[in-house]
């Protein structure tokens, strides 16, 4: 009996398997670009309880990221600075701003501010401030100009590539004890050259081993 | 190898499951827990449950699938809470240390323990501490766990009913006035053994306030027959302390002083430094046991003789008739002639000493022998040992209890309605008191049977002092806040005395600052909290002469007993049933039957094969018409016609961890009977309970595993630990590893002196987040520790001898395990450690497979599943929690090769010094058997370790190249006795 | 090893197909097994098998909620029946590319009845093996690192050097290949189908699948060449997966698991079940689908001889495993095989014995290859004993290797059990569902044997 399929049947076959294959292959390209780091993590900047601008106190009045973080050079944790550390200056600057109410609040409750999270690492990740800011590592490396930033927000992707670019070659992102805070670092000779010289006279050495970071 | 039938148990499925996760269901029907439970994804799961969130998830659906994949993409929000206000010598992440002192019935242990942001996690021994010397116990270590227990007593109960504080203080402040008590007739106090001046000037006064009231000291395991003993020899209250340093000979009569007979670890730690030699050429101590149960004392003996604890009176006898102290004795102890000359030879460097368990009558005897080998001031000394006033015993206390003469019962730390002496039926008369009160960390028998129960804070939670038998007092600093509103002994005796003081600090801070000149009071103070022990405390030693008149008067021939003796001993892991609830205890296996989770009524193969009883059949013990049940287990090396069982099992009003696990003996122990029972009668009950040991298999095949010679062949081989195998000239087809480069990590274990105590299995857990898995998964051989001690039996399987040797993953240069994982997930680091990345394992178990030392444990389930809040607190931050389906192991606790490692940066980058890094089980070891270290620095003590002719390597024959090598083990027989 | 099977000679002159049969009786005679409503068997089977690969699912979502501790493995016995049954599929799985390809190679035109089930066969076969390492794993859904795709960081890749990740490989390749072939050699069937279809629905499905043949002489010429490509491609397959499988154990340092002749040894037992799986299958079809003149009993009698040929390799194989053990002066090594005998699984040794060397020598006999109940006794017996040879390898060298205090034991739960059954029942479910829908015997190669008139395709 008579054949169902005319002749143009098997090109249209043809193109529908060609896009087929050509769909497949656009969706997992998708999925990739989605699932990178550098797409999925950056760019995250949380409104934060109180309206704090790094840009204002680090920036503009030039503080020292230290005297907020102070833990950053003893400690794993660059720990958020308690209640008081603000009160200190804000008992008498704009000791009434109503920005700062649940700070005052804070400071006479007890009850801590509730920030938000911005760089966060996933609890198998061993990452060490105190190790990196005593080998050189500037802030800026991995926070960015956070003395531009009204509102912080993570502009590299902490992915374990990102990590190992770094440990693989440090120079590029070594510098000075004394101008690890600074986020306008700008030498007059070549930094790369410069972390260096650090790298040698320090004996820089970063693990690029598992347990380095995974414990 | 006669050992593999009796040992050879192939598991048969199991009976009604008591399994711990099991009985974790049981707690608090809540339906939140229930849910906790059933949700294998914690957040996530939930997330999807809630309909509010049902509704995003079709928005979602509803927007484009990239959009939605963006969205689902966004990480949860994570809140960080920083304090308000700083905390001096705080910084987030950091840990501190804080030194302070445990007490378990009366012997005391300094500590130094590790608390991140507030919750203690870590325990180790105070290097200034001369109980501790650095090192600490298994219960030590375990105890931080006991911290955190959710079943612990959390409010006070009224007729079990819950009540508060406030209405006890004022039910006690009408109660304890002289109008209703009088001078405190009817007032009688019991409490655990514990050493403490602050505690005890309150507990005078309280005695002071009522003059006629009694004050009963209760320890089910306790040193009293000791001390009745010295009274005997002495005619005074002394407490007997032994050097095993200086002791060049030893002679233990059922004294297990390596084991549950000095809970404390300076024994283990003398006595290993006696055993120590670097070459063939050194001299060791020797060490003779006379023992009914095979001991970890025992295993570790030169000679050891299986005599029945009822007849060890005779061998001590015979021991002194062949001294020449006694009448010729008629006994049949061919071996007591060859001791003595042996003794002889060596006085004053000698020690003989008898165990808890023996009556009085034996211990002034071995006074008497110790005095005439001049022991005295040497390797034996003695300091006074007050008793408290109105001090009555336990026995006149029952019989008050019995006649109705006790209104007021006063139970302080202390468990006795469960292990009271059987004869005294306390139970049944406890009600009999009108009033009886009980402090404790559980609502346990005792607790839920009293009128009134009050929670009691964990030493880790107390304010306190306390004393160690030479006088040494130490401070006791909480290192948390009490998590559970409890109280301290002292606090409560000062609330019913109206002591001046009330809150435990003050009484114990104005107690000392008081003694001390007042402008020194602070600094001394600040010292004595930092040091962990007050500078210029420790008693006069005194070495008083025996009235051998009154010993030999009083003692009696014992016509050897027939009939089989039950013997009754402390467990290595419960004690005497107050870590019931504590799971890394529970689990820990019993260093000579590796049971878990139970006690058993152990017994000779001979004696196994007269019952017609084998490993698991339950068996009937009678004895003066009391009885109680326990399984048997098949233990070579047992004394014939000696049962031996550990107490503290079976507890019925306890925690869901330790409730109904294991038998309690304690119906057939009575006050007469306290270290072993004669003549009772056991047949079968004509069941089979399953019993579940971490090791199936207890013989060494033949295979050179552990290598031990005698001193004599070793001095004639000293290469013989080499040789033990014969290792062809090996090839590898990967390329080598330069490893020549910067650290180095190895360890070295000395055999010779491990005593199996494990201390190191406990640190192990409680510093790198293992999990219990419970009896049932035990059973199936899931259990997690990453450092096992493996103990073998060899020779003769009625008088065999034992060895133990810990085994934790090896760090194989060549490692089979890495080139076998088709995810790189385990992988070799440059300073030669075996890597585990938790988080790159898909869990396919080759490298288990491949793994020959079997070292490597892998998380069949969520062992974590259904942990309350508190369990977490307990997790050391600095390692991972592994979740289930991936693969463990031992890491040489790298989190602290890298702590150090990081400091050392910080310090301008300087070198790590050699000792600087010490592992966990390293830093634990009361034998200072492990040594870790750089194995590429000549100098370092590992690598001079790894150069001594006892060095080999577990299995070299297999060219994997492990950086743990262990050091034969050496004994030391009297030549005249082979 | 497998071609001296194969040139056993076989009594050629003896003709395949029972009764003078003309093509279209032929045709009809297949084609009516898709085209009739099947018989009542057919449902009765389909209801079992479905019921147990239900089963089968709802164990392994349990088991992934779950973790794998709901099965048996432990330490030290890391794998179990979980592995046991991948190898176990695998090695069904040989017989159709064996058939398919050396076979024809070797112009052995006898296969041409049973070819085209014994692909289908694989194909399902490996499909049920492929399911147990990917779900073996502690983590499955992060079993996709297994695989070399470039993760969410493109720095991890995987260790080439683990036998397990040649696995990958090998089954994945093995599946593809037989899939393709089986596909292929399928479509000048599946037109015959099309054309024969009474109802839309058939008309466009088989139209759809034949690919516009039309059956010219172009087709014809390019639809041998690509057949015989194939087969050419497929044929080092067969020896090569099997002997990766092998890999896992061999290149361990387990004892009883580091062997040389573990290759050969598992290529030779692979066949082995892998035929006995062929007869089991073949005697049921025939039976219930009347093909007796079409599977004779040339061809049953021709793959007893190779099931006797391989099953005496294989005894060969075990027999050569003692030897080296004893041979070699390992200690551990002899242990192991002393144990096998002698120790807590021994009675799964002797079973593995009884039923892979010993069955199989009835076939000595003309009488035992021309009686039905006898093969199928057998087929069934000898996969039972292969189970058991890759249980033994497996456990049994695990449960007690070096250190004497790491010894266990391995008791399966319900859930192992019930996962075997699962796999079984699906299988089963594929191969009905294949009865049912698509031509279970080569038409046009079977009419290549057809006495007269003239040999046409199936070449000289």
């Amino acid at each position: 009996m008579a054949s169902i399929f005319s002749k143009s049947t098997d090109t249209y076959i043809r193109i529908g398997v060609l896009a087929a294959a050509l769909g497949a292959g656009a969706a997992i390209a998708l999925g990739f670009y989605l699932a990178n780091p550098q797409v999925r993590e950056t760019g995250y900047a949380p409104l934060q309880p109180v309206e704090y601008s790094h840009k204002l106190h680090a920036g503009d009045l030039g503080m020292d990221c230290r005297y907020c973080h102070s833990s950053v050079e003893q400690a794993a944790y660059a720990a958020i600075p308690a209640t008081e550390v603000c009160m200190n200056c804000h008992v008498r600057v704009k000791g009434d701003s109503p920005l700062l109410q649940l700070v005052r609040e804070s400071y006479a409750t007890g009850q801590p501010i509730p920030w938000v999270k911005v760089h966060s690492l996933p609890d198998y990740v061993y990452f060490n401030h105190q190790a990196h800011v005593a080998a050189g590592v500037g802030c800026v490396s991995c926070h960015g100009r956070v003395d531009q930033m009204i509102v912080v927000k993570q502009v590299e992707p902490l992915s374990m590539a990102w990590c190992l670019d770094c440990h693989r070659n440090p120079a590029p992102k070594i510098r000075p004890a004394d101008q690890v805070t600074n986020m306008a670092w700008q030498p007059d000779r070549d930094p790369v050259e410069i972390g260096r010289q650090i790298v040698e006279s320090k004996g820089i050495a970063p693990p690029v081993n598992c347990s380095g970071c995974h414990r | 190898m006669s050992l593999v039938q009796i040992s050879d148990s192939t598991p048969k499925p199991l009976e009604t499951g008591r399994r711990y996760w099991r009985s974790l269901e049981e707690l608090a029907g809540t339906p939140q827990f229930r849910r906790w439970v059933e949700r294998e994804f914690p957040r996530g799961a939930s997330e999807l449950l809630s309909s509010s969130s049902r509704r995003t998830l079709l928005k979602l659906m509803a927007a484009s699938f990239g959009l939605a994949g963006l969205v689902a993409c966004r990480r949860p929000q994570e809140k960080i809470l920083p304090l308000s206000k700083g905390v001096e010598h705080y910084i987030p992440g950091k840990p501190l240390y804080y030194a302070t002192a445990m007490n378990l019935a009366g012997s005391v242990t300094g500590l130094v323990v590790e608390a991140h942001d507030g919750r203690p996690t870590k325990i180790e021994g105070n290097p200034r501490h001369p109980e501790s010397l650095g090192a600490c116990s298994a219960f030590a270590q375990a105890s931080v766990l006991s911290l955190y227990d959710p079943d612990r007593s959390r409010v006070v109960l009224r007729q079990g009913r819950p009540s508060s504080w406030e209405e006890f203080a004022r039910f006690a402040a009408d109660h304890f006035r002289a109008e209703v008590l009088g001078r405190g007739s009817g007032l009688w106090l019991v409490a655990g053994s514990q050493p403490s001046p602050s505690y005890e000037a309150v507990r005078n006064h309280l005695l002071g306030r009522f003059p006629e009231a009694r004050w009963v000291e209760f320890e089910p395991i306790s040193r009293e027959a000791m001390r009745r003993g010295a009274e005997l020899a002495f005619d005074r209250r002394l407490e007997t302390l032994y050097d095993f340093g200086k002791a060049r000979l030893i002679v233990a009569f059922d004294a297990d002083f390596l084991g549950v007979d000095s809970p404390g670890v300076r024994a283990i730690r003398e006595f290993s430094r006696g055993r120590a030699v670097v070459s063939e050429t050194d001299s060791m101590s020797r060490l003779y046991v006379a023992e009914s149960r095979f001991s970890i004392t025992g295993a570790m003996a030169d000679h050891r003789f299986r005599i029945r604890s009822s007849e060890m009176a005779n061998a001590v006898e015979a021991l002194a008739s062949a001294l020449g102290l006694m009448p010729a004795h008629s006994g049949n102890f061919p071996w007591a002639a060859a001791v003595a000359r042996d003794l002889a030879a060596h006085r004053g460097a000698s020690l003989v000493l008898a165990g808890p368990g023996q009556p009085p009558e034996v211990h002034a005897l071995v006074h008497l022998i110790n005095e005439a080998l001049g022991n005295f001031g040497h390797t034996v000394s003695f300091v006074a040992a007050e008793r408290a006033p109105g001090e009555a015993s336990f026995e006149e206390l029952a019989a008050a209890l019995a006649s109705g003469r006790v209104q007021t019962l006063v139970v302080l730390d202390s468990n006795p309605v469960f292990a009271a002496p059987a004869d005294f039926d306390f139970a049944a008369n406890f009600s009999r008191a009108a009033t009886t009160i009980h402090l404790g960390l559980e609502a346990d028998e005792t607790g839920s049977a009293a009128t009134w129960h009050l929670p009691q804070a964990h030493y880790l939670e107390s304010w306190g002092d306390l004393r160690t038998l030479d006088g040494t007092v130490s401070i006791q600093q909480p290192l948390i806040y009490p998590l559970y509103d409890g109280r301290t002994p002292a606090e409560l005796l000062a609330l019913l005395s109206g002591y001046k003081d009330q809150r435990a600090y003050d009484i114990v801070r104005n107690y000392w600052t008081a003694r001390w000149p007042a402008q020194e009071a602070e600094r001394r103070w600040r010292r004595a909290l930092h040091d962990g022990l007050i500078e210029g405390t420790g008693a006069a030693r005194l070495v008083p002469a025996v009235d051998r008149r009154r010993v030999l008067a009083a003692w009696r021939p014992r016509p050897a007993a027939g009939g089989i003796e039950l013997v009754f001993y402390a467990s290595p892991s419960v004690w005497d049933g107050r870590f019931a609830n504590n799971g890394w205890l529970q689990e820990a296996p019993e260093p000579m039957t590796k049971l878990t989770w139970d006690n058993a009524a152990l017994i000779s193969p001979a004696t196994a094969k007269k019952l017609g009883v084998t490993s698991g059949d339950v068996v009937l013990i009678e004895h003066e018409g009391r009885s109680a049940e326990a399984p048997v287990w098949i233990l070579p090396g047992q004394t014939d016609d000696s049962i031996a069982v550990a107490l503290g099992y079976g507890r019925t009003v306890c925690g869901r961890v330790g409730r109904r696990v294991g038998h309690n003996v304690y119906p057939l122990r009575t006050s007469r009977t306290a270290g072993f029972a004669v003549g009772v009668n056991v047949r079968p009950a004509g069941r089979r309970y399953r019993l579940v040991s971490a090791q199936d298999h207890h013989a060494m095949e033949g295979r050179p595993l552990v290598r031990e010679a005698t001193l004599r062949y070793w001095r004639e081989h000293p290469d013989f630990a080499q040789h033990a195998v014969h290792v062809p000239e090996l090839k590898s087809l990967y390329p080598e590893h330069q490893y020549t480069e910067g650290y180095q990590w190895g360890m070295a274990i000395d055999l010779n002196r491990c005593v199996g105590c494990n201390a190191c299995i406990l640190a192990c857990q409680a510093e790198n987040n293992i999990p219990i898995v419970g009896k049932r998964e035990v059973a199936r051989g899931r259990e997690m520790h990453w450092l096992r001690v493996d103990r073998y039996f060899t020779g003769d399987e009625e008088a065999p001898e034992a060895v133990f040797q810990p085994v934790a993953c090896m760090h194989c240069e060549k490692a089979p395990c890495e080139n076998v994982c088709p995810v790189v997930a385990t992988v070799h680091s440059p300073e030669g450690l075996n890597e585990m990345a938790y988080n790159r394992c898909v869990g396919t178990r080759y490298c288990s497979n491949n793994c020959p030392y079997k070292v490597r444990r892998f998380n069949f389930l969520d062992w974590h599943k259904g942990l309350e809040e508190s369990q977490k607190l307990v997790f050391n931050p600095d390692v991972t929690v592994r979740m289930r389906g991936v693969m463990e192991k031992c890491t040489f606790c790298v989190q602290r090769i890298e702590e150090k490692r990081i400091q050392a940066k910080a310090e301008g980058r300087r070198p790590l010094r050699d000792g600087e890094i010490l592992t966990a089980c390293q830093q634990t070891c009361p034998a200072e058997a492990i040594v870790f270290g750089n194995i590429n620095d000549p100098a370092s003590r590992v690598a001079l370790i790894k150069k001594q002719n006892r060095n080999y390597v577990m299995l070299e024959e297999l060219n994997v190249r492990p950086r743990t090598s262990y050091l034969a083990r050496i004994r030391n027989p009297n030549p005249e006795l082979v | 090893m497998a071609d001296l099977a194969i040139r056993e000679p076989f009594e050629l002159n003896a003709p395949l197909i029972e009764g003078r049969r003309s093509y279209s009786e032929i045709t009809s005679d297949v084609a009516r097994v898709v085209e009739s409503r099947p018989p009542r068997f057919w449902y009765i089977a389909l209801a079992v098998s479905g019921a147990l690969t239900l089963v089968f699912f709802a164990v392994l979502t349990h088991l992934v909620r779950t973790g794998i501790g709901i099965w048996g493995n432990n330490q030290p016995v890391g794998w179990a029946w979980d592995i046991t049954n991948f190898v176990f599929w695998i090695g069904i799985g040989h017989a159709g590319t064996l058939i398919s390809a050396i076979l024809f190679l070797f112009r052995q035109r006898w296969r041409t009845s049973i070819n085209r089930a014994a692909e289908a066969m694989t194909i399902f076969a490996v499909m049920c093996a492929g399911i147990f390492p990917l779900l073996h794993t502690g983590r499955p859904w992060r079993a996709y690192w297994l695989f070399p795709v470039p993760n969410q960081d493109l720095v991890l890749w995987q260790n080439f050097r683990s036998p397990l990740m040649w696995d990958v490989f090998a089954v994945s390749t093995y599946f593809t290949v037989s899939l393709l072939f089986w596909y292929v050699g399928m479509i000048p069937d599946l037109a015959t189908l099309r054309d024969r279809a009474t109802t839309r629905l058939r008309q466009i499905v088989y139209g759809v699948l034949s690919l516009g043949w039309r059956g010219s002489a172009r087709h014809w010429n390019h639809y041998e060449k690509a057949y015989l490509i194939l087969a050419g491609l497929s044929t080092p397959l067969v020896l090569s997966v099997h002997s990766i499988v092998s890999f896992d154990f061999a290149v361990s340092i387990l004892p009883g698991w580091h062997a040389t002749i573990f290759p050969p040894y598992f290529v030779a037992g692979a066949i082995f079940s892998g035929f006995a799986m062929v007869i089991f299958l073949m005697i049921i079809a025939r039976k219930v689908y009347r093909l007796e003149h079409l599977i004779t009993m040339t061809h049953m009698d021709n793959m007893c001889k190779i099931l006797l040929a391989t099953g005496t390799i294989v005894g060969y194989a075990y027999a050569v495993e003692f030897f080296t053990a004893f041979f070699s002066g390992n200690p551990y090594e002899r242990y192991v095989f002393v144990n096998r005998v002698t120790g807590p699984y021994a009675w799964a040794v002797w079973t593995m014995f009884a039923c892979n060397v010993f069955a199989p020598q009835l076939f000595w006999f003309k009488m035992f290859r021309r009686n039905i109940a006898v093969m199928f006794a057998v087929s069934i017996i000898v996969n039972v004993g292969m189970w058991f040879e890759r249980f033994n390898i497996i456990v049994t060298s695990l449960h007690r290797d070096f250190l004497p205090s790491s010894w266990g034991h391995f008791t399966p739960t319900i859930y192992d059990v019930l996962t075997f059954a699962g796999s079984v029942g699906l299988f089963l479910t594929l191969f009905l569902l294949f009865l049912r829908f698509l031509p279970v015997i080569a038409i046009s190669e079977v009419k290549g044997v057809v006495p007269s008139p003239g040999q046409g395709k199936g070449g000289h």
